[in-house]
């Protein structure tokens, strides 16, 4: 505990708070790119949240005092992930606050408060949202339990910042259980943050929305702290990806100047994933909610495998 | 450098029996068709590499093989009977995937259980694979149990030789090349025989399921 460590800390948040909206303002310029459509500014997002918070909060007559809080709550829950998760240093004042399985009991709860809140108001649209949103959460949670295992199996600990520095600073070594691990948290973060074969972000068609349809009755500020809060889940969950598969450039502890090189180095894995995200998203069709289930089975089912492959290769 | 070949074979090893897993949940024949092919093309990178680890000269001579059979030609074989048969884009009406995939994991661990004290006998350098290998072969076999179509059973049975082929180079360094040749050889056979099959199944039933075939009795 020194004043680096916090001084990476902030810096981790303050990083994450600036970079998430970016991210998702990357990956729908490359997807307006990718399909032919005229790019968005990158700054979109920002704009977006600046004009929502200047507007006017419209709350339904009925809504109760849960409605009001879940923005609060499920920002709150981000920001904490996004502090939990080593982006730039491995040493982290948050970090022995919640390990690996905290990190997905965080998730679970912003999004039961989000559910809640969907069904809190009544309408048809809140509740057939949270529904869905409520089938593929219980389905994607196990999946990405398994995914974190495979990595802790591998350095002996559920801490994510040890599992990173096992990683990132052992000799160079090829895991074939996190090859299996790795496609299933892809797979996992596709649906959890409510991207193409699963959920489409830009669509507001009443019968195919998950996220959307939740949140439809949030207006101004509320509306705001929930897109910023989406686009720090989409950024927490691609750090857990680069820090677990790629975790190469995350700063030690007490390395002043390494911590200023991670910095462009995550920009550039994170500008990789972006193109590779919307390239993703549109050579995949949405597929039926039915099928939704089989998808996050196999996942859960490549990330046992994965398991099950390091007990045997027992590398 | 031989501990990072090793893993890469691993590595490799792994991407068979992924790949395994994702020919179970395929519905589509045309994509199943270009999944074994990846399947065969893994094979070889998986055998040239364990004869470059082990400085086994006649291990390029089989993956060459493999590569002309099960990368080019079988692979062609089954485009132009898809093609022929207008089969394309057949949707299989199936048992529910997802329970083939847990009966999947099932012999998963079945398989490496089983292939664990073998392999602490071997001493070769991808001793650590025959384990997946089993388990390939055990889920090929299970595709060509459950699958109601013809051609998805031959591409079972093709798939169920390739792990067999990998676990004759991982185990022992591959089979002597006459042994090779003739499998090699059978199997083309196979295909050209289950080709002409098919075309019967077909002419008979106007179907490729062979449940039908249950019903050839005379009454």
């Amino acid at each position: 505990m020194n004043a680096l460590a916090f001084a990476s800390q902030a810096l981790e948040i303050l990083v994450a708070l600036l970079l998430g909206p970016l991210l998702t303002g990357w990956v729908n310029q490359w997807r307006a790119r990718l399909q032919n459509r005229t790019a968005p500014s990158l700054f979109l997002p920002f704009r977006t949240l600046h004009k929502l918070f200047i507007k006017e909060a419209v709350v339904a007559e009925h809504a109760s005092p849960l409605f009001r809080a879940a923005p609060y709550i499920v920002f709150g829950c981000m920001v904490l992930a996004c502090g939990i998760v080593p982006t730039l240093s491995t040493d982290l004042p948050l970090a022995p606050a919640a390990d690996a399985i905290a990190l997905v009991g965080l998730f679970a709860l912003a999004r039961v408060f989000i559910s809640l809140a969907a069904m809190d108001i009544g309408t048809s649209f809140g509740t057939l949202g949270a529904r869905r949103e409520m089938l593929i959460g219980f389905l994607a949670e196990p999946a990405l339990l398994m995914v974190l295992f495979s990595a802790s199996l591998i350095s002996k600990s559920t801490s994510l910042t040890t599992i990173v520095e096992t990683l990132a600073h052992r000799e160079l070594a090829i895991y074939p259980s996190l090859a299996f691990a790795s496609v299933a948290f892809t797979m996992v973060s596709l649906a959890e943050n409510a991207r193409v074969p699963v959920d489409n972000p830009t669509t507001h068609l009443e019968l195919t929305m998950i996220h959307e349809a939740m949140i439809l009755e949030y207006s101004g500020r509320h509306l705001a702290l929930i897109e910023w809060a989406a686009s720090l889940k989409l950024f927490a969950y691609s750090c857990i990806g680069l820090a677990l598969f790629f975790p190469w450039g995350v700063a030690e502890a007490q390395a002043p100047l390494a911590l200023i090189l991670a910095l462009p180095v995550l920009v550039l894995k994170l500008a990789i994933g972006g193109i590779a995200l919307a390239v993703f998203e549109t050579v995949s069709a949405k597929m039926r909610i039915f099928r939704v289930p089989e998808f996050l089975a196999a996942a859960f089912l490549l990330a046992v495998i994965g398991m099950l492959v390091h007990i045997l290769l027992g590398t | 450098m031989n501990a990072l070949l090793s893993q890469f074979v691993n590595l490799l090893a792994s991407a068979l029996l992924m790949l395994s897993f994702a020919m179970i949940s395929q519905r589509r024949i045309l994509s199943l068709i270009h999944l074994f092919t990846l399947q065969g093309a893994t094979l070889v990178a998986a055998t040239i590499l364990v004869g470059y680890a082990t400085n086994q000269p006649h291990l390029y001579f089989s993956a060459g093989l493999t590569f002309l059979l099960k990368v080019v030609a079988i692979p062609l074989l089954l485009h132009r009977a898809i093609d022929r048969l207008n089969v394309r884009w057949d949707i299989e009406t199936l048992i529910n995937i997802p329970t083939m995939m847990i009966v999947g994991i099932g012999l998963v661990i079945f398989a490496f259980n089983l292939a664990l004290p073998i392999a602490k006998l071997s001493a070769t350098v991808a001793r650590g694979t025959l384990g997946i290998a089993l388990a390939c072969v055990l889920l090929s076999f299970m595709m060509m149990i459950t699958r109601a179509k013809a051609i998805p059973q031959v591409i079972g049975f093709l798939s169920m030789e390739n792990a067999l082929f990998f676990a004759a180079t991982a185990a022992t360094y591959g089979m002597p090349m006459v042994v090779e040749l003739g499998i090699a050889l059978d199997v083309l056979v196979g295909i050209l025989i289950l080709g002409v099959f098919m075309f019967q199944i077909r002419e008979q039933f106007d179907s490729l399921d062979i449940r039908h075939l249950e019903r050839l009795k005379e009454e």
